[in-house]
């Protein structure tokens, strides 16, 4: 007896992830993403054409923004206005290649806080499950790092910096951006990769303990591929934060060269040149966009590693 | 390292398991898991531990496999401490759900061991293409444990379980996960391996047919505290000789009958569940 018969044949082979992946759901996903987008400008426009001219105040607070081209300039306006140059100086690039230069300077110092915030998430997620004694007293810090308000924290971190001096190192202020970026993606992979890290059942930790597996052993064949699922989201999160500590760091910094002095820059503009301001807006939305979607590239070369855990 | 282990004809005159006096009381809850249990597993015998829930059969299981220290008594292996004998991986276990590593193929899964223990690749992938000859599933080294069905499943875990060609061999309740047609024919299957390999095994299991079709003796179990009510041997003949055809036979239902009474000759009287 030993050819499997009907009895125990396998379950017809599917897909790894329960999400489609035929090109015709992917052209589905495709056509509800572009959907979305058509529908917000939709709704942008209707509200312009017939909201309040003045938009609706109550008392102090206003519920509903002014309509005027000034505060809500028509999509079309704004879309060619990427296409335009900058200012009306001669040899002047379009708008809509400062903006990528500037984004692409802030996406380098966010990949860069990123990869920091990965090491330290990685470090701290070890380090909470080698001590279970680690895990309770480092929790509530790492919790309480995220309440600390990033306007305050990044003139701080400015200064220390401006004041590291080690032989030929000098701190350029591009790093304090970097420092801050990562201050924020470290949170939510640390939390996701300690997750994981713990996932693997009591069946598992007695199986590893039955081949007298050391720690590093289970760490490597067992800890690590189990915390792949839960890691890639956390990934993808710790990417839009470092997109967003970055822009925001650069701001309260005032970095030059980054798409977060552009925005304020160009904001200062807006009575003249309304359309101009929403240039690097939507640069900041491509760019999050970018990282996040760079994380997904790696999520699809770990496949094998998000197989769902079936049970006999 | 090496698969053909020179010393294994001295090994097989010695007793599988030597338990003495063995107890277990979980501190925390101050349950008294296992009280005062002897028992004697032969190389190559096949021992299988029933009784309700809360007997402590699995509790005992895991103090052979050293999952768990016992709180009294002692404990040998082969001749060895519990814990050298898991360090010397002399036994392979298998438990009630497959637990196999999604992300590594089937063949990857049973080679796991080997892996652990600095086996060659090429030593490693022989190993695994004879055990999955042995276990009938020779095309399926390279699917993924998901696309395999439970059954199919459990077979992989008792092929991973033998990768190291162990001396004893710790099952517990392999097969309840399993529907009962399956189940039979996994049962049959065991046989068969265990005639192949000539290993001991110690089998938990709640199933009373199970127990008596697999078993050389059948170590009955009463719970609170749990020890060894009974062990009723089998007069079936060799547990690795015998086939499906078994089932039918008048033997196997007085044996069934015989281990049923020692079952309920204690748990009634208590009130304990017993099935």
């Amino acid at each position: 007896m030993t050819a499997p018969s009907a009895l125990d044949a396998p379950p017809a082979v599917r897909p790894a992830r329960g999400r489609g992946t035929s090109p015709r759901a992917n052209l589905m996903r495709i056509g509800l993403g572009a959907a979305a987008l058509l529908g917000i400008a939709v709704v942008w426009e209707l509200y312009k054409w017939l909201g309040p001219s003045d938009g609706l105040v109550i008392g102090e607070a206003r519920l509903l923004p002014r309509t005027s081209d000034l505060a809500m300039p028509h999509i079309p306006d704004m879309l060619t206005r990427l296409f335009e140059p900058v200012t009306r100086a001669d040899g002047s690039p379009p708008l809509w290649l400062e903006v990528a230069n500037a984004a692409a300077v802030t996406l380098g110092i966010a990949a860069v806080g990123w990869l920091l915030g990965l090491i330290v998430g990685l470090a701290l997620s070890l380090v909470m499950v080698r001590w279970r004694l680690a895990e309770s007293s480092l929790m509530p810090w790492i919790v309480l790092s995220q309440t600390v308000p990033l306007i305050a924290f990044a003139p701080v971190v400015r200064s220390w910096g401006s004041r590291i001096e080690i032989g030929a190192f000098e701190w350029q202020d591009w790093m304090s951006v970097a420092l801050i970026a990562s201050y924020l993606a470290f949170f939510p992979i640390a939390i996701g990769a300690l997750r994981g890290l713990q996932s693997p059942t009591a069946m598992h930790n007695d199986l590893m303990k039955s081949y007298a597996a050391g720690w590093w052993a289970t760490l490597i064949k067992l800890r690590l591929p189990a915390s792949v699922p839960y890691l890639l989201p956390a990934l993808r999160l710790g990417a839009a934060n470092a997109v967003v500590g970055a822009i925001v760091a650069e701001v309260s910094t005032g970095l030059r060269g980054g798409i977060g002095r552009m925005i304020v820059q160009y904001a200062g503009q807006a009575s003249g040149d309304p359309a101009k301001s929403w240039g690097p807006i939507f640069g900041a939305i491509i760019l999050g966009l970018l990282a996040a979607g760079s994380v997904a590239l790696i999520g699809g070369g770990l496949r094998n590693y998000r197989r769902a855990e079936v049970s006999a | 390292m090496t698969l053909h282990n020179p010393s294994v004809k001295s090994v097989q005159t010695t007793d599988a398991v030597v338990a003495t006096g063995v107890s277990k009381v979980f501190d925390a809850a101050g349950v008294t898991a296992l009280d005062g249990v002897d028992l004697v597993v032969r190389a190559g015998e096949f021992v299988s531990l029933i009784g309700p829930s809360g007997c402590g059969k699995s509790t005992l299981l895991r103090l052979i496999a050293d999952l768990d220290e016992p709180s009294g008594g002692t404990l040998q292996i082969f001749g060895k401490s519990a814990k050298q004998a898991r360090i010397d991986q002399d036994y392979g276990i298998a438990f009630q759900q497959a637990g196999l590593l999604p992300w590594r193929t089937v063949a990857a899964n049973i080679e796991l061991p080997l892996e652990l223990h600095g086996f060659p690749k090429a030593q490693r992938a022989d190993r695994s293409r004879e055990l999955l000859d042995l276990v009938g599933l020779s095309d399926f080294g390279q699917r993924y444990p998901d696309e395999l069905s439970g059954g199919m499943q459990q077979r992989i875990a008792i092929a991973r379980a033998l990768a190291e060609k162990p001396n004893l061999l710790l099952m517990d309740e392999p097969f309840g996960a399993l529907d009962e047609m399956t189940r039979e024919r996994m049962q049959t299957e065991l046989t068969r391996i265990c005639a192949e390999t000539g290993a001991a095994v110690v089998f938990v299991t709640h199933s009373i047919p199970e127990a008596v079709f697999l078993s050389d003796r059948v170590v009955v179990m009463s719970p609170r505290p749990g020890r060894i009510e009974t062990v009723v041997p089998m007069a079936l003949g060799p547990a690795h000789e015998r086939g499906d055809q078994i089932r039918e036979d008048p033997t196997f239902f007085s044996m069934v009958t015989a281990v049923r009474e020692a079952l309920h000759q204690g748990a009634p009287a208590r009130g304990t569940d017993n099935r």
